[in-house]
């Protein structure tokens, strides 16, 4: 059977979904046995060299950047997984959801207390270079279609293993009642 | 005429960070920049939550090292539950969060050493690109691919024994930790068979070592002079100048290693420390109010400990000190030296390791204390890349008014964008074309101070880069990638 193609991203995450897909340990040298990656952060592989099978995102979308990824992800990856909270439903950033964007913005460049002293032109950081800031943090799903939703903030390295490991052979993916969970 | 030079590390859609430089007509670099792209907004959004939440939702800024931020914000939490600045805790309580803080030291630096420097070492900076990885490694030296995932899984297996979970635990509380170290827990880390004990782990840390001085050796002035310049250098030292990760007082050196702040309070960093705001990058850039924004930025991480530091408190790395500060002299300005630096850490961090979990304190249950509530509360710690500050305010029904942080590749920013012209001008000035050597250089001098930029960038070894050259009216003269 021909090894199934991985592709990841980071979107708006932490990275942790990814440094828990690490904690599979010694199996990522068994993984290697059983796909072939392509576009991730993992190898130098920063365009889609081919059709990909599997798509993990992480991260939901908190600006333009963010989305033409996704974007395109959706456009190379025959199946796409949601993997962890903030793909899932915006998780930590999505707080943010709940304040005007410019509060935001004043508060971390203008009125914290290592700058409000200092900061005499009132500087935001605007320059064309930076890619724009959505108006809000937007789960994955809400912006294409996605095909599995992995849940955990993160989900646990097994979960993630047990995932790859059922799609890569074809099997359909169950999601133990205890794996579905917010933290 | 004049170009633009764009290089995006991680694909144009997916970085978090990128480099500009502008070359004039006569060839030369003009001007660089690090951008930072990725905003989020946690000082506004923590405002309204209760104190309590701060060590478990502001962790999630890095998924890389949460330890760092679940520990900063809870030694904050500390002062506002009035349980003392760093030093109050109970036995218990401070010794759980120091064995959490050294397996994540200890984690993060193997990351980083075998995924990152190692590939670069092993099979050369213009090696092919493909193999220039972990799993590069793992066809070519596949005891040493073993390695790096046994190490970095014993220092998970401590977060997870005393955070409750690998990444974004919740061990720490206001006041203490919600849980002792199990006898049983405890002789999992001593007990266990070759490689998976504290001993053996300390021994592959020595050996990590070894194999850094030996490539050393051999590239002595590639390592010495590459991206090599003057700065400040800040970090937390133990009260008696001893390094120390957890806890200490702030001390900074100037580049020829005088004193320009001594060993001050960390409740008091805002007397001290003061961040620029540039339009171009969302990064802020800090600085020592004394020395004012032109003289006053420094840098943080395992190079700038070492210089601030007078010892180290274990023997083995205390002997790998000696031996470091012998061949490099009294201040270490040298960018690539960062590695030797955080080797000797790592080997510290193991010692540390060792020790704690061979002390009975951790079976204790006296886990938590508190004392008189406080309004305000500052928390600061060495994380793995440097000096970590949490500051928060609180109003009388327990809710966040206030919060700021300087992360420490924030604290890094400015010697970054150093390190990203130094090497544009050396590598770049008067050459007609621009090559992927060249952009590899650049890349490489950004990712000695192992920036948590987007998370991505670093993790995994070779950062995927995108270059492009525009000319002053903004047309595209030429695009490469690699």
């Amino acid at each position: 059977m021909a090894k199934k193609i991985i592709a990841t991203a980071s979107l708006s995450g932490c990275f942790g979904c990814h440094m828990s897909f690490l904690d599979i340990d010694a199996k990522i040298l068994d993984l290697i046995e059983l796909v072939e990656f392509n576009k991730s952060p993992i190898d130098d592989i920063k365009k889609f060299t081919k059709q990909c099978d599997i798509g993990l995102i992480e991260g939901g979308c908190c600006n333009d950047e963010n989305v033409h990824n996704l974007l395109d992800f959706r456009k190379n990856c025959k199946v796409l997984v949601s993997v962890g909270e903030c793909a899932i439903m915006g998780g930590l950033p999505a707080l943010r959801n709940m304040v005007p964007l410019q509060e935001c913005l004043e508060e971390a460049y203008l009125n914290g207390p290592t700058v409000r002293d200092c900061n005499e032109n009132k500087i935001i950081p605007n320059d064309p270079e930076l890619p724009k800031i959505l108006n809000k943090v937007y789960p994955c799903h809400e912006i294409v279609k996605i095909d599995y939703f992995l849940p955990g903030c993160p989900p646990t390295a097994e979960l993630i293993w047990n995932a790859l490991v059922t799609l890569a052979t074809g099997a359909e993916l169950k999601l133990p009642y205890e794996s579905v969970r917010f933290d | 005429m004049g170009k633009k030079i764009t290089i995006e590390p991680v694909t144009r859609v997916e970085g978090h960070g990128k480099v500009t430089i502008n070359i004039n007509d006569k060839g030369e670099v003009e001007q660089s920049r690090l951008h930072i792209v990725e905003f989020r907004g946690f000082e506004r959004f923590v405002q309204g939550r209760p104190y309590w939440e701060a060590p478990v939702l502001v962790q999630r800024l890095c998924g890389i090292c949460p330890v760092s931020h679940h520990l900063a914000s809870a030694k904050a939490i500390d002062v506002i539950v009035g349980a003392g600045t760093g030093t109050g805790l109970t036995p218990a309580g401070e010794k759980m969060r120091r064995l959490m803080h050294y397996g994540q030291i200890f984690q993060s630096h193997s990351l980083h050493f075998f995924h990152l420097a190692a590939p670069d070492l092993l099979f050369g900076y213009d090696s092919d690109p493909a193999l220039r990885n972990v799993i590069g490694i793992a066809m070519a030296n596949k005891e040493l691919a073993v390695q790096a995932v046994l190490m970095r899984k014993f220092g998970q297996e401590i977060i997870k024994a005393t955070a409750g979970k690998k990444i974004h635990g919740t061990g720490a509380i206001p006041g203490g930790i919600n849980k002792n170290l199990s006898v049983a827990e405890r002789d999992s880390f001593l007990k266990a068979a070759d490689p998976n004990n504290a001993d053996y782990m300390v021994k592959w840390a020595q050996g990590a070592l070894d194999f850094f001085k030996g490539y050393y050796k051999k590239n002595k002035d590639f390592i010495d002079n590459f991206s090599y310049f003057p700065s400040n250098h800040m970090s937390l030292v133990r009260k008696d100048g001893a390094l120390d990760l957890y806890h200490g007082v702030l001390r900074a050196v100037d580049a020829d290693g005088r004193k320009v702040l001594h060993d001050v309070d960390y409740q008091d960093y805002l007397k001290y420390i003061r961040e620029e705001v540039k339009s171009w990058s969302y990064m802020k850039f800090p600085y020592m109010m004394s020395m004012g924004k032109e003289k006053g930025w420094y840098r943080v991480g395992p190079l700038a400990r070492l210089n601030t530091a007078d010892f180290i408190p274990s023997p083995i790395a205390q002997k790998e000190f000696e031996e470091y500060k012998s061949l490099t002299g009294k201040v270490n300005n040298r960018c690539m030296h960062t590695h030797w630096a955080r080797l000797i850490e790592t080997i510290h961090a193991a010692e540390m390791i060792r020790d704690l979990l061979n002390d009975s304190d951790l079976q204790s249950d006296n886990l938590v204390t508190s004392g008189t509530r406080q309004a305000r509360g500052v928390g600061v710690i060495e994380a793995p890349r440097g000096t970590l500050f949490h500051e928060y305010s609180v109003n009388n029904n327990d809710q966040i008014t206030e919060c700021n942080m300087i992360v420490s590749t924030t604290n890094n920013n400015e010697p970054m964008n150093r390190a990203v012209n130094f090497v544009a001008k050396a590598m770049m000035n008067g050459k007609k074309e621009i090559t992927e050597g060249m952009m590899n250089a650049v890349e490489v001098a950004i990712r000695a101070y192992d920036p948590c930029l987007s998370c991505a960038t670093h993790a995994y070894g070779q950062m995927p880069l995108e270059i492009t050259l525009i000319d002053p009216n903004g047309m595209i003269l030429d695009k490469k990638a690699k």
